[in-house]
């Protein structure tokens, strides 16, 4: 009886667009789906740290280097922004990492293919940073606050991720026939994942149900999708670049694009491990997080060390 | 091999202007003190967010507790009088 009432206060509550805080009581249903979600972004922010980092000892100019460490930089940030709102729901680090290596806990399907020349690093910013935009600044108005919170700093610093990819599409699209050919297939290959990090149709998610009631998800995956489509469309035709769907067309009626199908075969098998790069990025992050458990330790061991010699003194 | 260890907790408060009041912005992971501020400059200060910032370890913070915010706030509740307008002012007077 009581868990009813505590229930109608809260679904109250969030009718009133009050944010729901770590130390509020919450259905564990509510908690079970932000943990998920909240640990999903946080693992896309650093695992999305690899198919950029594969270009920095290979960016074409100085400009071009700083400008790609300092958006990884930012990623990391990113990563460490969602952790940390993940944390307050009463998870440690250690089991978001391990679930993250077990493969209980996914990130973004998106970030398991390759990039493979400097055009796919125009092209993931644009695209997939763009992409990452428009679901986040919905998120700015998510229920839970930490993760409110984690959103307006993250939007707040994403604009230049998706500025940048699109400046090394234009650069690249007036450039040579060779420099724009890249440009061209970068968004080709790009074009469709991008479309697929929205996730599957309203009508096939599993999750949409509560997390719109409860307000964890402002919008659903159709309407975000939709929303993307159509900024994007113009912004790829102002540097001549075309986007790889025939079915593409402005409808006058609904003020927005009719598009093609998302091959969802394709995606569901990356989702399910199957993608070009699923192992490579894992134990990269593995590898990665083991050879650096020396640091932790020692660090640790010094922090020992110093207050016991504090306790001394 | 020990136990995998990503170091205790910290909450991070950051100053934006000298002047203005500390803000919470979150936290960060670190061994001790001084890697916990720096650790949060990285993390919450890349873009000139802050004059200076503030470390606190999270199990040395006290947090009132939501249930109980109903009456643990009480006793603000029934006390107009701690506010200007709940006084009468004669007519005409300024600068009041």
């Amino acid at each position: 009886m009581e868990d009813v009432e505590r229930l109608e206060a809260f679904q109250a509550k969030i009718d009133r667009e009050e944010k729901i805080e770590p130390k509020d009581w919450m259905p564990a249903e509510y908690r079970k789906h932000l943990i998920r979600q909240i640990s999903q972004h946080a693992h896309s922010e650093v695992i999305g740290m690899q198919p950029e980092g594969n270009w920095i000892t290979r960016a074409p100019s100085l400009r071009a280097k700083v400008v790609l460490l300092a958006k990884i930089q930012d990623e990391a940030g990113h990563g460490l922004y969602l952790y940390c709102a993940a944390e307050t729901l009463g998870i440690s680090r250690e089991e978001l990492l391990e679930q993250l290596h077990s493969g209980k806990a996914k990130y973004s399907s998106i970030f398991n293919y390759p990039t493979l020349n400097w055009a796919d690093m125009g092209a993931v910013g644009w695209l997939v940073d763009g992409a990452a935009i428009v679901n986040q600044v919905s998120l700015q108005r998510t229920s839970f606050g930490p993760y409110s919170r984690g959103m307006v700093r993250i939007c707040k610093e994403e604009s230049f991720h998706q500025r940048q990819g699109y400046e090394i599409m234009a650069t690249m699209a007036k450039g040579t026939p060779e420099q724009k050919r890249m440009a061209q297939e970068a968004l080709d290959r790009i074009w469709w994942p991008a479309l697929g990090m929205f996730g599957p149709h309203d009508k096939d998610s599993p999750n949409t149900g509560n997390a719109m009631k409860w307000k964890i998800k402002r919008e659903t995956n159709d309407e975000l999708r939709q929303k993307f489509i159509d900024k994007t469309v113009q912004q790829a035709e102002v540097i001549g670049l075309t986007v790889p769907d025939p079915d593409m067309k402005w409808n006058e009626d609904k003020g927005q694009y009719d598009h093609g199908e998302i091959d969802w075969e394709e995606f569901m098998n990356v989702v399910r491990g199957k993608g070009p790069c699923n192992a490579q990025r894992l134990e990269h992050h593995k590898k990665a997080h083991d050879e650096g458990r020396w640091v932790r330790d020692a660090a640790t061991a010094y922090a020992k060390k110093q207050q016991s010699k504090k306790q001394v003194a | 091999m020990s136990v995998d260890n990503q170091w205790p907790l910290w909450e991070v408060f950051i100053q934006s202007k000298t002047g203005l009041p500390y803000k919470h912005s979150g936290s960060v992971h670190a061994p001790d003190g001084e890697m916990a501020l720096q650790n949060a400059r990285d993390t919450y200060t890349r873009r000139m967010e802050g004059t200076s910032i503030w470390v606190v370890p999270t199990d040395a913070i006290v947090a009132s507790s939501p249930d109980d915010s109903g009456s643990f706030f009480d006793p603000s509740d029934d006390k107009a009088y701690r506010h200007p307008t709940f006084y009468v002012m004669p007519e005409g007077a300024k600068h009041i």
